[in-house]
C-alpha cells in the first residue's frame, strides 16, 4: 500500500456550536496536484488551517506521509515537510524580499536559533534564497522592502516563502486571488515551475487555473467532500454541477 | 477569629477596589485591544479631583463630579491622543499611555505638590459600623464596598440590558461587523474608554481617602492591577473579578500574619541550622510581592490566566 | 553579500573608535568626563533594550532588573575581591554583571516569554515590580536603604591601571561600550537576529517557516539581559555604590525613553537617545525642577508626531532630500518656527509658574525666573499672557502642520517616481 503524502481521516471542526467541517476524508498521493474547490463558506480555508495546525481539529486524524500530525504545532508540521501559503499575503513586511526568503530557507539548511553564525557569510543560504527569488521572478526587487511591493509581487513572494524550505507537501491558499488575467497566467506558470516534483494541494476559485493545473479535484460543500476525481470526472459529476459549477464548464 | 473576619472584610473591600480598576482596564482592552498603561493615573486623578472638590464644596458632590471629570478627560485623551497613536500600531499606543501616565504624575505634582494631600473621609462616614470581638469595622470600608458593588451591578445591568450595552458587547468581539451595521464604532470606543477611566476615577474617589492621596499612588496601584488582569486572564471580566478578590484577600491576610518559615519548621519540631534571610522572611514581608509571585506561578502553569481565552 | 570588513564598515568603526578615544579631550571641566561616563553606560543599556523592542518587537517595562541585578552582582564581587584579596582584573568585572544579567534573563525570560505582545509588557512590569519590592526583603544583598558600596581601586593592578582616576574609568566604560555595540550589532547579522525581526513582523508566519517564536524571544531576552548586566556592572564601578534605584521602575522608564527618543527602528537610534536624554537630564535638571514634566511631554509628543524618534526624523529628511523636497520642507519649518516658539515659551512659562505656585511656602508670593524675567505665580492675572501665547501659538501650529501633512502624503509617490 502506498502511503499517501497527506491523509485526512474523518476530520471534524466546530467553532462553538457551528460545525464547519463535517467529516472530511481525503488522501493526496505523492507528487499529485490536488485542487480543493467549492462555494464560499464551504470551509476550504478552515480545512487548510486544520492541516497546517493553525486551528486544532475537533476530531479526526491528519497524517503526513503516514505519520500522525494532528496535534502538532505549526512549526513542527513545517519541519516534517509541509508548508503553506496564505490567502492574505502573510509576509515579513519590514524585511527586504531577500531577507524574507532567506529566513525561510534557514531551517532547512540546519540553522536553528544560531547567534554565532554570521548570516551574511552563509553562502548556501544566500545562494538558495537568490535562486528562489529568481524562480518567483522578483530578482529585480530583491533589496526592496516587502511592504512596498505590488499586490501581485507580494503574492509571488508569499509563494516563494512557502516553497523556500524545500517542503515536499505544499499547500497554496487561493494563490491567484485578486489577480488580473495576465497576472494569473504568470502565477500559474510560476506555481507549475516551483512545485515540480512536489505534492501540491491548493484551494482555488478560478476554474481555469484549477482545470489547468490539477491532477485531481475535490469538491467541498458545507464542510463535506461531495466528489473527488479527475478534472474530467468532476466536470461531468451532476452533484458537483448542481452545487457549484453550473453548466458552463460541462462541455469544455 | 476576629483577625480572620476583619482581614476577610478588609480584603474584600480592597479586592473590590482592585476590581473596579481592573474591570475598566479589561473593558478597554477587550474592546480596543489597548492596554491603558495610564489607567492607574486616572485613579490618581479621581482622588485628587475629589480632594479638590471636597475641599471646596464637600465630599458628596465630589463623589459625583470627580469621576465625571475623569471620564471626560478620558474621552478627550482617546479622541485626540490615542486615536492618533493607533495609526502607528500597538506599541505606539502602549507607549503613548505610558508617556501619559508619566505626564499625569508630573502634572499632579506641578499642581498639588509632591507631598500627600489631606483628602479626608467625610465626618458622616467616619467611625465604626460594628464591633466584632474587640475589632471595629469602619463605616467607610462598608461604604467603599457598597459603592463598588453598586457600580459594578450598574455596569453589568447596563451591558446586559440596554441597547447600547448590547452594541458594546457585540463590538467587543466583532467591531467591524458592528460598524458595518451602521453603528459609530469609533464613538463607541471613545465612550467605553471614557467609561473605563471614569470607573478608575471613581475608585480613586473612594479609595483615595481610605488609602493615601499622593503622587505615588498610581505607581503603587498600577502594577497590581496589571497583575490582576494577567492572572484573571486578559479580556475576562469574570477572571478579573476572581483574581481581584483572591489577591485582595490573600494580600490582606498576609500583611497581618507574621509567620515565617522558621515558625513553620519549629512547629514541626525541626530546629533550623542556619537562619538565612529567606527562612526569616515573614508573610508580612512577603505580602507586597505576593501578587507578582502569583502571576509568575499562573504564567508557568496556566499562561492564559484563570479564565482567559485570548491567545496573543 | 557584504564582506565582513567592507569599506563602509571599517570607516564607521574607525570613526566610532576615534570619537570614543578623543571625546575626553574636548573639555577639561570636571563634569565633562562624568557626563561621558554616564552616556557610555546608558548607550549599552539602551542598545540592549532595543534588542528587545526594535529588533524583536518586545516592549519590556522591567528591563532595569537585568541592569540593576548586574550592578549588584558586580559590586558584591568587588567587595569579595577586597575581602579576600583576590587578584582579579577590574577590567573584566563588568562581565560578572553580564553573567548575572544573563542568568536572570534565562530565569525571568522563561516566564516572560510565555506570552507575547501586550501581555509580555504587563508581565515585564510585574517582574520589575517584584524585583524592586524584593530589594527591601533581602537587605544583605540589596543593602537596604543605603545600598551597597565598595571601592574600585584594589591592591592589584595590571599595567599600572587602577581605575582610580575618572579618565581611566571613562576608558574602561568606552572599551566596554565599543565591545558591546559591536557585539549587539553583530547579533543583528545572525540567523537568530534576523529571525527576531521576522518574529517581530509576523510571529505567525515565523511559525510557518519552522521556528518557534517563543524560543526566539526567549533567547533574545537572555542575550539582552547579558548586555544590560554589563552596563549595570559598569555603573557599579563608576559610582562605587549601588542602590535599589538601579533596578526600579524609574530606571526601566528612562531606558524606554532613551531608545524611543533616539529611534527604535535604527540600530544607532538608542545611541542617539542615550546621549541626548543623559545630556538633557543633566542640563535641564540644572535649570528647572520641573524637568520630568518636560521629558514626559517630549516623549508623548514624539510618540504621537514622530514615532521614529530622532533617527527616524533624520531618515525621513533623507527621503525628502532624495525626493527633492527638502528645500520646501525647510521653508515650512521656518514658517512653523514662529508659532512653535510662541507656544513653547508660553507652555514653559505656565509649567514653571505652576511649579512655583505648588511649592511656594508663602501664600500670595511665588516668584520664579524664566526667560530672563522675574514673575509672581501667585498673581492670577499673570497667567493670562502665557495662556494666550499657548492657545494662539498652538492654533497656528496646527494650521501649519495640516499643510505639512498634506505634503507628506505625496512623498511615497514622489519617491517611487524617482526610484523607477
Amino acid at each position: 500500500m502506498i502511503v499517501p503524502a497527506l491523509r485526512l481521516g474523518k476530520v471534524h471542526k466546530s467553532f462553538g456550536r457551528t460545525e464547519i467541517i463535517r467529516g472530511v476524508d481525503l488522501a493526496v498521493q505523492e507528487r499529485e496536484r490536488h485542487a480543493i474547490i467549492g462555494p464560499n463558506g464551504a470551509g476550504k480555508s478552515t480545512l487548510f488551517n486544520l492541516i497546517s495546525a493553525r486551528f486544532p481539529v475537533s476530531s479526526g486524524v491528519i497524517e503526513l506521509k503516514g505519520a500522525d500530525v494532528t496535534s502538532l504545532r505549526p512549526f513542527e508540521i513545517y519541519r516534517r515537510g509541509l508548508s503553506r501559503s496564505f490567502q492574505i499575503s502573510n509576509i515579513f513586511h519590514n524585511l527586504s524580499v531577500f531577507d524574507n526568503v532567506r529566513c525561510a530557507v534557514l531551517w532547512s539548511l540546519g540553522y536553528r536559533y544560531s547567534f554565532w553564525h554570521r548570516l551574511s557569510g552563509l553562502r548556501e543560504a544566500g545562494d538558495r534564497a537568490a535562486s528562489i527569488i529568481e524562480a518567483i521572478g522578483l530578482s529585480r526587487r530583491r533589496a526592496t522592502h516587502a511592504a512596498l511591493l505590488s499586490y501581485a509581487e507580494q503574492r509571488a513572494l508569499e509563494i516563494g516563502i512557502t516553497i523556500a524550505g524545500g517542503a515536499e507537501v505544499i499547500l497554496l491558499d487561493e494563490p491567484t486571488a485578486g489577480m488580473s488575467h495576465s497576472e494569473t497566467e504568470e502565477a500559474v506558470a510560476l506555481i507549475r515551475r516551483v512545485t515540480e516534483g512536489k505534492t501540491l494541494v491548493m484551494v482555488e476559485h478560478d476554474m481555469s487555473v484549477v482545470f489547468g493545473l490539477a491532477d485531481r479535484i475535490s469538491v467541498l460543500v458545507y464542510g463535506q467532500i461531495i466528489a473527488t476525481g479527475s478534472p474530467a470526472e468532476i466536470r461531468q459529476n451532476p452533484a458537483v454541477r448542481e452545487a457549484y459549477l453550473g453548466t458552463g464548464f460541462a462541455d469544455a | 477569629m476576629q483577625f480572620v473576619v476583619s482581614s476577610l472584610l478588609n480584603g474584600i473591600a480592597y479586592g473590590l477596589l482592585l476590581f473596579m480598576l481592573s474591570s475598566g482596564l479589561t473593558l478597554i482592552f477587550s474592546m480596543m485591544s489597548i492596554l491603558n498603561f495610564a489607567h492607574a493615573a486616572f485613579y490618581m486623578l479621581g482622588a485628587y479631583f475629589a480632594y479638590q472638590i471636597s475641599a471646596a464644596v464637600g465630599f458628596w458632590p465630589g463623589l459625583l463630579i470627580a469621576p465625571l471629570l475623569v471620564g471626560i478627560l478620558g474621552t478627550l485623551v482617546e479622541r485626540y491622543g490615542l486615536r492618533k497613536a493607533h495609526r502607528f500600531g500597538p506599541v505606539a499606543e502602549l507607549l503613548f499611555t505610558f508617556g501619559l501616565s508619566f505626564l499625569a504624575v508630573e502634572a499632579v505634582q506641578l499642581i498639588w505638590g509632591k507631598a500627600a494631600v489631606d483628602y479626608r473621609i467625610p465626618p458622616s462616614l467616619q467611625g465604626a459600623l460594628f464591633t466584632f470581638h474587640g475589632t471595629s469595622y469602619p463605616i467607610y470600608k462598608a461604604f467603599m464596598m457598597a459603592v463598588s458593588v453598586g457600580m459594578l451591578l450598574a455596569l453589568y445591568a447596563g451591558l446586559a440590558f440596554t441597547r447600547i450595552g448590547l452594541i458594546i458587547q457585540a463590538a467587543l468581539s466583532r467591531p467591524d461587523m458592528v460598524q458595518a451595521l451602521g453603528h459609530d464604532v469609533p464613538r463607541i470606543f471613545t465612550l467605553v474608554f471614557g467609561a473605563g477611566t471614569a470607573l478608575a476615577g471613581l475608585a480613586g474617589v473612594i479609595g483615595g481617602n481610605a488609602l493615601v492621596t499622593e503622587p505615588g499612588m498610581a505607581q503603587s496601584m498600577g502594577p497590581i492591577v496589571f497583575v490582576v488582569v494577567v492572572v484573571g486572564g486578559l479580556g475576562s471580566l469574570g477572571g478579573a473579578f476572581v483574581a481581584s478578590l483572591l489577591i485582595g484577600v490573600l494580600q490582606t491576610f498576609m500583611v497581618g500574619l507574621d509567620w515565617s518559615l522558621i515558625d513553620l519548621l519549629r512547629a514541626l519540631r525541626l530546629e533550623p541550622h542556619a537562619a538565612s534571610a529567606l527562612t526569616r522572611l515573614s508573610l508580612t514581608q512577603l505580602a507586597p510581592i505576593m501578587p507578582y509571585l502569583f502571576m509568575v506561578v499562573i504564567l508557568i502553569f496556566r499562561p492564559r490566566g484563570l479564565m482567559g481565552a485570548r491567545e496573543t | 553579500m557584504k564582506a565582513l570588513f567592507s569599506r563602509s564598515r571599517v570607516i564607521v568603526l574607525a570613526g566610532y573608535l576615534a570619537v570614543i578615544v578623543v571625546a575626553p579631550l574636548v573639555s577639561q571641566k570636571g563634569y565633562w568626563l562624568s557626563l561621558l561616563c554616564q552616556i557610555g553606560i546608558a548607550t549599552i543599556f539602551a542598545l540592549s533594550f532595543n534588542m528587545l523592542l526594535g529588533q524583536t518587537g518586545l516592549l519590556s517595562f522591567g528591563h532595569a532588573v537585568y541592569f540593576g541585578l548586574g550592578a549588584f552582582a558586580t559590586i558584591h564581587l568587588l567587595r569579595a575581591v577586597h575581602e579576600h584579596s583576590w587578584r582579579f582584573p577590574i577590567t573584566l568585572l563588568p562581565l560578572a554583571g553580564g553573567a548575572a544579567g544573563l542568568l536572570f534573563g534565562v530565569a525571568f525570560g522563561y516566564v516572560m516569554t510565555r506570552r507575547a505582545g501586550t501581555t509580555f509588557a504587563m508581565i515585564s512590569l510585574g517582574i520589575g515590580e517584584m524585583v524592586a519590592a524584593s530589594s527591601l526583603m533581602f537587605p544583605a544583598f540589596f543593602g537596604g536603604e543605603g545600598g551597597v558600596s565598595s571601592n574600585r581601586v584594589t591592591k592589584a593592578s595590571w599595567f599600572g591601571i587602577t581605575y582610580g582616576s575618572p579618565l581611566q574609568m571613562y576608558y574602561l566604560i568606552a572599551f566596554w561600550a565599543f565591545l558591546c555595540s559591536v557585539g549587539i550589532y553583530a547579533l543583528t547579522d545572525t540567523p537568530l537576529g534576523r529571525l527576531a525581526n521576522a518574529v517581530r513582523d509576523n510571529p505567525e508566519r515565523a511559525e510557518f517557516i519552522g521556528y518557534d517564536p517563543r524560543w526566539v524571544r526567549y533567547l533574545m531576552v537572555a542575550l539582552a539581559g547579558f548586555f544590560a548586566g554589563v552596563a549595570g556592572g559598569l555603573t557599579a564601578l563608576n559610582y562605587e555604590i549601588v542602590t535599589a534605584e538601579t533596578l526600579n521602575a524609574g530606571t526601566s522608564g528612562i531606558v524606554i525613553m532613551m531608545a524611543f527618543v533616539g529611534g527604535i527602528e535604527f540600530f544607532h537610534g538608542p545611541i542617539i537617545g542615550a546621549a541626548l536624554i543623559t545630556v538633557l537630564q543633566i542640563a535641564v535638571a540644572g535649570v528647572t525642577d520641573a524637568w520630568p514634566f518636560y521629558f514626559g511631554l517630549l516623549f508623548t509628543a514624539l510618540v504621537l508626531y514622530a514615532p521614529g524618534g530622532i533617527a527616524g526624523i533624520f531618515a525621513g529628511h533623507r527621503r525628502l532630500y532624495d525626493a527633492g523636497q527638502l528645500g520646501r520642507a525647510m521653508q515650512e519649518y521656518l514658517v512653523a518656527a514662529v508659532p512653535f516658539a510662541l507656544c513653547a515659551v508660553g507652555l514653559v512659562t505656565l509649567v514653571e509658574m505652576a511649579y512655583a505656585l505648588a511649592n511656594t511656602t508663602e501664600p500670595g508670593s511665588a516668584p520664579l525666573h524664566v526667560f530672563g524675567l522675574t514673575l509672581n505665580a501667585a498673581q492670577p492675572l499673570g497667567w493670562a499672557p502665557p495662556s494666550i501665547a499657548v492657545a494662539v501659538g498652538g492654533a497656528l501650529l496646527r494650521a501649519v502642520f495640516r499643510r505639512i501633512a498634506g505634503r507628506r502624503e505625496t512623498l511615497p509617490a514622489a519617491l517611487r517616481r524617482r526610484q523607477a
